[in-house]
């Protein structure tokens, strides 16, 4: 929970000097934090920017889900994605593939684009989130690096898109369906449930608990 | 909730850390928890705002001139543009992905431009939308933008799976890469402003 400090300066000197303040990203709204219940999200009243949401046993339950990521993502990335065949020709594509589609010519930084957005950055957000989360689920000191990790994971957090590659896909499906027929293949599932693995994984993740697990103090 | 008066970090001479929510005093350069750059109010983000922003505007023009998509079948070759491939889509009935590619393409991009110019100009003048409307509209645009990469990953997709030798082939255009450009620069005008300053009001000069 958290209590918006009030402008009346005496109730804020009736609280303990030690509460933590923290600020409302979004709006700098200030507010005094209230040891949080897991389960109990603490919200902005202003804006309404969720800013706590603790969980219990979410620490496990992300690296778990992140260990999934990158197992599927293995999978979903080399396996055939999708299946074409026209007229006694056929072609199976990957993901691989589809990232490299932009390889001739000038095109290839777009290539290089394409594949960090939907394969590299998912990857490397679910292991910078194992390398931070591990040492403190099990009561160890962060190992080091682990703020830097951390911040960098949540810089890359919009560039991950992995979710709206499955929409183009549904798209491109059908922009060929007349032209050619096409089959799923083993790696268009698989990238089905990682899109799930990688929303739910977001739900538990709670910044605000991360970053007071790494807060220097807590490790002296 | 709204009528109250909010204290804010500003306020009470702390400055708070966008990243990890901890405030400090004012002054301080950088969070000594998680080692983000301390900034009460990136006054100065409003040029990058608008630089990106136009960046984005100027890629945006021959994202939708040249053609997205190059089809080659066994007789014709034939090209399209992204406004093109969508009236393609709906001519074969498909009315629903038609529209979800009108929409990601052009309804988002132009929308967002349009957003982006509105909510930096409310900084400076009176608006009539209210600084919850203007949050609403910025959180929109934060998290709508990215979808706008659906058609270039359709071109990605088309154009590696449908390599059929003599057949078929699908091959990406000079507008693919305008396009990815395009939203990719918008993306980063959207994440360089900074919200807080909307709900600052536009009558307080900040250094």
């Amino acid at each position: 929970m958290v209590v918006p400090v009030s402008n009346v300066r005496e109730s804020n000197s009736a609280r303990p000097a030690e509460t933590e303040l923290i600020a409302c990203p979004q709006c700098d709204a200030l507010y005094h934090v209230v040891s949080p219940p897991p389960g109990e999200r603490a919200i902005c009243a202003r804006c309404h920017t969720v800013l706590i949401q603790p969980r219990k046993g979410a620490g496990l339950r992300i690296i778990a889900l992140a260990v999934s990521v990158m197992i599927l993502m293995l999978g979903a990335t080399f396996f055939p994605f999708l299946q074409v065949s026209v007229a006694g020709f056929h072609n199976a594509s990957s993901v691989f593939d589809a990232a490299l589609a932009f390889v001739d010519g000038p095109m290839i930084a777009l290539s290089v684009a394409v594949a960090a957005l939907i394969v590299l950055i998912p990857v490397l957000r679910a292991f910078l989130v194992i390398y931070v989360l591990a040492p403190v689920v099990f009561d160890r000191k962060p190992w080091p690096g682990a703020i830097a990790a951390f911040r960098f994971s949540e810089t890359l957090k919009p560039w991950s898109m992995a979710e709206i590659f499955v929409i183009g896909v549904a798209v491109a499906l059908v922009k060929i369906s007349d032209l050619a027929r096409v089959d799923y293949g083993p790696a268009f599932w698989m990238f089905a449930a990682l899109v799930l693995v990688i929303t739910v994984q977001d739900g538990y993740m709670c910044r605000w608990s991360v970053w007071k697990s790494l807060d220097k103090d807590t490790h002296k | 909730m709204s009528g109250a008066h909010v204290v804010t970090a500003r306020e009470r001479g702390l400055v708070a850390c966008t990243r990890c929510t901890r405030v400090w005093p004012m002054g301080q350069e950088t969070c000594s928890r998680c080692g983000s750059r301390l900034v009460s109010r990136r006054t100065r983000s409003l040029q990058r705002v608008w630089a990106w922003m136009i960046m984005g505007l100027i890629c945006y023009v021959p994202a939708n001139l040249y053609p997205m998509l190059r089809t080659r079948t066994l007789f014709t070759t034939s090209e399209s543009t992204i406004i093109g491939g969508a009236v393609e889509i709906a001519r074969h009935g498909s009315y629903g992905i038609a529209v979800i590619i009108l929409i990601a393409s052009v309804l988002i991009p132009v929308g967002k431009f349009i957003a982006i110019a509105y909510l930096a100009l409310s900084l400076r003048r009176q608006v009539a939308m209210s600084a919850h409307g203007r949050h609403r509209l910025y959180e929109v645009v934060e998290f709508i933008g990215r979808w706008s990469m659906i058609d270039v990953f359709v071109v990605a997709i088309l154009s590696s799976l449908v390599q059929l030798s003599a057949v078929a082939s699908i091959n990406p255009g000079p507008a693919a890469v305008t396009f990815a450009l395009s939203v990719i620069f918008t993306m980063i005008a959207a994440l360089s402003f900074d919200p807080r300053m909307i709900w600052d009001g536009p009558e307080e000069p900040r250094p």
